[in-house]
């Protein structure tokens, strides 16, 4: 069925795709790639799904990344797969045909003919709503692709994502209202029963519903993209970075959740860690009186020496972090990291700070969920002196005051914030103090490094009396951090 | 290298023949496993049938299941093979009177007469089919992990004192390796798999699940119970509930005689669904259902 050609093009969209993956940041490995190459040869080309299991399971080894692959896949094999083989599933959608048409073409065919060509916008939210609460995929996929052609507006040649087209389609479908539309209709219809249970099930029902939706939405509009511009520069357009390189200070929500997810794992790693350097090193400094008593059974010849057991070294914990303006969206991250390490270690303290200075340690043993901890932190921590501005020198003070005193050989001081003082005194003499007394005193600054000391950043007056400076902006300078930690244990 | 499968579709067939239902993207990986002879590592959430997914491979190639339980502090002489040491004495004692050179007494007692076999030997030497499961690869330390890395990638086991022992079974083993993903597994490990990620089932294959697993319970029950139990995966929990629990939940209902779920079920059974006590009443709250005040378990809260 399929000729030398076919085949040929067929390993160039392969490896198209592969370089793909490689520019977007994935390591992909040389044998991975041709395990990929091994593995499609197994399986039909015309089955996406399987298709997508293949080049994924041998080309996605990090869970995080599959996002990522999945853009790419479909923007590689929205297209390639469809020239390859008849009986590709797209063949009944109206557009399928369209391969090899410019935009302009595709959008006046749509629009002139076709089964939905002829409906008024009031018919097609009418067989949407039809659509959605029966769940007629097919239906959903027609419907979506005529929304595409009348309302996205698509001009040909712009490089763009995709996303004000996708967020055009759904405003003129009324998506935001469509779900309680359907709770609506379920009702009257006596589908759910009253209460706030079964109405919160239903509710999620239809938004997933609605989900399904939005993915054909956009997964059509994706297509015409890459028949307008081609595969290559739409996957540039869509290039978006690994997780773990997303900067804190710029994540958005959906970005958040997941970093949320990702601390733990790292802090509990971090935990485990320390855990397992307890345990495997198990030989302290030789015990003398033992092994005098020892080597009595040899005839006072020393043959079995024998070692103290290490005292456990019971890491302490200190958090200082700046939750000022100017790192906001890094506080909330570093508050998140801190209920973390409270939850794995168990000696951990909390300070945060503006320009007063108080204690969180109770907000966050006190409660169960993070959400509730940081709302508490926000509202009831005293951490205003003067004016809201942060002033490091003044905090850092009333923290040496109050509590210098207890840190110990033991503690790690971990302090995280900007050093943006606002031209305040530094008071650099209370880090001094504090590195003199703790085991280790770290800063974690969300500022890439080229930024610091400049402007009002007096990073450096700090550094002078830390055993380390990192630049903490994403997920991997944050392990980077853990693993310096962990290795100099 | 014998095929045990032909198609993807006949790979999610035959796991359905063994109540495992699968989708494509597990059961294509499973097909690409045999096809390419590599290993399937399977990462994922706890209870979400990483580890019965190797029983039911195992089941539908009439295959030995040879399974390997890592753990912290697991070494060679757990893994791969030991050698019987009493028994080394013991031939050297019998050996004593008799006048032999040392190469002879050395060339007897380091055969494969001595060799203790370990799950990874067991499974390189054995004739019939197997499956090799490797349990939880998360727990052994990282450098334990490149005790490993032979068998995936030649599967053979080199012993200093007898050679390389390699496969003699004509059918390739599969070898499935699990991890709770506690902690991030080596790249030269994960470049010697097939990477297969397993979440939380979709409602469908969920409600699928527990019919098949608890094939006495009603159809809308099971409709209700997948909804319930996806529900409370969306909120922001600390252990959401597996699998596993949800067909502990349906097998609860059902012993309970409960034919529909109203608010009072879900208040009473909640517990079997989730083990924090903050959970719990975080999920009541958000169903709006109550439950019994006196709390079942102690809390979870350190």
């Amino acid at each position: 069925m399929t000729t030398a050609g076919q085949t040929q093009t067929m390993f160039d969209a392969f490896q198209g795709f592969v370089h793909e993956l490689r520019a977007a940041g994935l390591p992909v490995s040389m044998t991975e790639n041709l395990d990929a190459m091994r593995a499609v040869e197994y399986i039909p080309l015309e089955d996406r799904e399987s298709l997508k299991a293949a080049l994924g399971a041998t080309l996605v080894k990090h869970h995080a990344h599959w996002k990522v692959f999945e853009t790419v896949f479909d923007v590689y094999f929205a297209y390639y797969s469809k020239g390859v083989q008849a009986g590709d599933s797209d063949e009944d959608d109206p557009s399928a045909d369209a391969e090899g048409m410019s935009l302009e073409e595709m959008m006046a065919a749509m629009e002139g003919g076709g089964a939905m060509g002829e409906l008024d916008n009031e018919a097609l939210a009418q067989m949407l709503m039809n659509a959605l609460m029966t769940m007629d995929r097919e239906m959903l996929r027609q419907i979506a692709g005529a929304a595409v052609s009348r309302f996205a507006g698509m001009e040909p040649g712009r490089p763009v994502g995709g996303a004000y087209y996708l967020y055009r389609t759904l405003r003129q479908l009324d998506a935001e209202g469509l779900v309680s539309k359907m709770l609506q209709q379920a009702q009257d219809a006596g589908e759910i029963a009253e209460g706030a249970y079964d109405e919160r099930l239903a509710k999620e029902e239809f938004e997933a519903r609605l989900k399904i939706l939005k993915e054909m939405i956009e997964a059509e509009i994706r297509r015409r993209l890459v028949a307008d511009r081609g595969v290559e520069a739409m996957a540039r357009t869509l290039r978006k970075p690994l997780p773990e390189d997303v900067d804190f200070m710029h994540a958005s929500r959906e970005e958040m959740l997941h970093l949320q997810r990702a601390i733990y794992p790292l802090t509990r790693a971090l935990a485990a860690r320390l855990a397992q350097k307890r345990r495997r090193r198990n030989r302290g400094t030789l015990d003398f009186r033992q092994t005098v008593r020892r080597s009595l059974s040899y005839g006072g010849v020393p043959v079995e020496p024998k070692f103290k057991h290490p005292k456990p070294h019971k890491p302490e914990i200190m958090v200082i972090a700046d939750i000022s303006g100017s790192v906001a969206s890094f506080a909330r991250f570093t508050l998140q990291f801190v209920y973390a390490m409270q939850s794995e270690f168990s000696r951990v303290r909390s300070w945060v700070f503006i320009d007063g200075i108080d204690e969180v340690t109770g907000f966050f043993e006190d409660s169960d969920d993070i959400a509730e901890a940081i709302h508490k932190v926000n509202t009831e921590a005293n951490v205003v002196w003067v004016d809201g501005h942060s002033d490091y020198g003044h905090a850092f003070e009333m923290w040496h005051k109050e509590h210098i005193t207890e840190v110990t050989k033991k503690t790690t001081v971990i302090i995280l914030g900007d050093a943006r003082n606002n031209y305040h005194a530094t008071q650099a003499w209370t880090i001094a103090e504090a590195q003199k007394r703790a085991r280790r005193v770290f800063w974690l600054d969300p500022e890439p490094r080229g930024y610091w000391d400049t402007g009002d950043s007096i990073i450096s007056e700090y550094a002078k009396y830390c055993d380390g400076t990192f630049e903490c902006r994403n997920l991997r300078q944050l392990r980077t951090f853990v693993t310096a930690v962990i290795d100099a244990q | 290298m014998a095929d045990r499968f032909d198609s993807v579709p006949q790979v999610i067939e035959r796991l359905r023949s063994v109540d495992y239902l699968s989708d494509a993207s597990i059961a294509g990986v499973v097909f690409l496993a045999d096809k390419l002879g590599k290993p399937i590592l399977v990462e994922g959430p706890a209870g979400v049938g990483k580890t019965e997914l190797a029983k039911a491979v195992a089941s539908i190639t009439n295959s030995r299941l040879i399974r390997l339980q890592c753990y912290e502090g697991l070494d060679e002489a757990k893994a791969l093979y030991e050698w019987n040491y009493k028994k080394q004495l013991l031939r050297i004692q019998v050996d004593r009177d008799q006048d032999r050179d040392w190469e002879t007494v050395e060339g007897d007692i380091f055969s494969e007469e001595f060799l203790l076999a370990r799950p990874l030997l067991e499974a390189i030497r054995s004739e019939e089919p197997v499956v090799l499961l490797i349990d939880e690869v998360d727990r052994i330390e990282i450098e334990t992990e490149a005790l490993l890395l032979e068998v995936l990638s030649d599967f053979q086991v080199s012993i200093p004192e007898l050679g390389t022992i390699t496969s003699a079974n004509p059918v390739r083993p599969i070898v499935i390796l699990t991890s709770n993903n506690t902690r991030e597994l080596s790249e030269a490990l994960k470049r010697r798999c097939l990477y297969l990620h397993v979440d939380y089932p979709t409602l469908e294959r969920e409600e699928e699940i527990v019919r098949v697993r608890v094939p006495e319970i009603d159809a809308t029950l099971a409709t209700q119970i997948a909804k319930v139990v996806a529900s409370i995966r969306t909120m922001d929990i600390k252990k959401a509930p597996s699998i596993s629990e949800t067909i502990d939940w349906a097998r609860t209902l059902i012993y309970l005689g409960r034919n529909e779920i109203d608010p009072e079920t879900i208040g009473e059974t909640l517990h079997v669904l989730l083990k924090y006590q903050g959970d719990i009443q975080k999920a009541r709250k958000e169903l709006g259902v109550d439950g019994p005040t006196s709390p079942l378990r102690g809390t979870a809260s350190r």
